[in-house]
């Protein structure tokens, strides 16, 4: 009986499985075999083909148990950078997760909020800048950059509450990295300082449009200065109220004029909320007044040169914060 | 509310404030950087100043103070008074009103 040479299926280069089979020629002779060496032969065979199977199941685990691991070290390294970060920023970190703890504490969930609104933010102008360079239409590009000005909606509610729980956290900045404080005005950014950076970066701008964004710069700049000077009104008036001293006895009429200092102190404190209320309102004005001013390609350019600088500002931050010190 | 319609419609622009108020002090300072010249009524140094400021809530000025009236017409609080400026209408209505003229 003649047999011929089956082919070979599998191409691994492993050693460990004898493909040779005796009995068997690959070459052109021609082999006589009886009935039992037949039937060995093709248990043999059975076998080994079951051998090869496994083994290469087994690589494939194997290879996929490799890659699993190297994800979870690169999301290990992350975590730990993240780590490092918020404890230089002597954010508080609870190696316990206590949750009561960190809902008692306005200024804690506001950074929480932040965090999650700002990574949310980030991923829907990268998807922007995705859509810009695969030169989609309009019509996708409207979608897109409307979404990411709703969403700017939704982190200036956030900020209203959380200047209600605790206002001077919201005025601190300390819930920014800190090269982004350099820049920080009542609460958030300068609106007349973000349309100036922006202006070169949305060229070609028609006449009309280059004379509105002026006018809004100049309108937003008179605002903030109005703002400004309230604001510097309020301290004068705060500090001019404690500063007014009595002698140091403790006769009632000094007890209840201080008293009364401390009274009129706190109702001025109260009106710092209102500030940056009407702070955050003059940003989301002159945003949405940049938006109706600027075509649906110039308004997805203008969302992602904000994202691009401010990126640039937390990652100088993180420089800043890890640089070499004596 | 008579006192009020009455004194907003004796000058162009009329702002009720307090002398409390630094909210007030940002808005007028807005009104002086335009040129206009406001007339300032303040409700905790005049007479039925309380009553003044009842009417201006019950027009639905949160806080009640500053109000703005610009051509005898209430125009809002300081949120509405920003966002006016921004979009550029406060400076029109100003004009129209004859407060400014540029």
């Amino acid at each position: 009986m003649l047999r011929i040479a089956s082919p070979r299926t599998d191409t691994s280069t492993d050693g460990d499985i004898d493909d040779k089979a005796p009995g068997f020629q690959s070459s052109q002779g021609m082999v006589v075999s009886d009935a039992s060496e037949r039937s060995r032969d093709q248990k043999t065979l059975r076998r080994l083909a079951q051998n090869r199977e496994a083994a290469r199941k087994s690589r494939l685990r194997k290879k996929a148990y490799v890659q699993q691991l190297e994800s979870s070290r690169m999301q290990l390294t992350q975590l730990e950078q993240e780590l490092q970060r918020a404890r230089q920023q002597g954010k508080y970190i609870s190696s316990s997760g206590d949750a009561q703890s960190i809902s008692g504490n306005g200024a804690l969930a506001f950074d929480a909020e932040y965090a999650r609104w700002l990574e949310e933010h980030t991923r829907r102008a990268n998807e922007l800048r995705g859509a810009l360079s695969s030169h989609a239409g309009d019509a996708e590009l409207r979608i897109i950059v409307d979404s990411l000005l709703t969403h700017y909606d939704d982190i200036y509610r956030i900020k209203a509450e959380a200047s209600k729980a605790d206002v001077f956290h919201i005025l601190s900045g300390m819930w920014k990295t800190p090269a982004e404080r350099c820049f920080h005005w009542l609460g958030g950014f300068r609106p007349s300082e973000l349309l100036k950076l922006l202006v070169n970066k949305l060229e070609p701008l028609t006449e009309q449009q280059l004379l509105a964004i002026t006018n809004l710069q100049q309108s937003s700049q008179q605002a903030e200065d109005a703002l400004s000077q309230g604001m510097e009104a309020l301290q004068q008036s705060l500090a001019d109220t404690l500063a007014s001293s009595n002698a140091q006895s403790n006769s009632p009429g000094n007890v209840a004029s201080y008293m009364g200092q401390m009274a009129m102190a706190m109702g001025k404190l109260g009106t710092l909320e209102n500030f940056i209320r009407q702070a955050d309102n003059l940003r989301q004005q002159t945003l949405q007044q940049l938006h109706r001013i600027l075509t649906t390609r110039q308004s997805a350019r203008a969302v992602i040169a904000i994202n691009d600088y401010f990126s640039r500002l937390r990652a100088l931050s993180s420089l800043w914060l890890a640089r070499p010190r004596e | 509310m008579d006192k009020v319609r009455d004194l907003a419609s004796k000058k162009a622009a009329v702002i009720f404030t307090k002398s409390s108020c630094f909210m007030c002090h940002s808005i007028k300072t807005l009104f002086y950087e335009l040129g206009a010249s406001p007339a300032i009524h303040e409700l905790d140094q005049v007479a039925n100043g309380r009553e003044m400021e009842y009417a201006l809530r019950r027009l639905g000025c949160n806080p009640s103070v500053p109000a703005v009236f610009i051509g005898g017409n209430y125009i809002g609080s300081a949120k509405d008074i920003i966002s006016l400026h921004v979009d550029g209408s406060l400076k029109d209505k100003l004009i129209e009103a004859k407060a400014i003229w540029l």
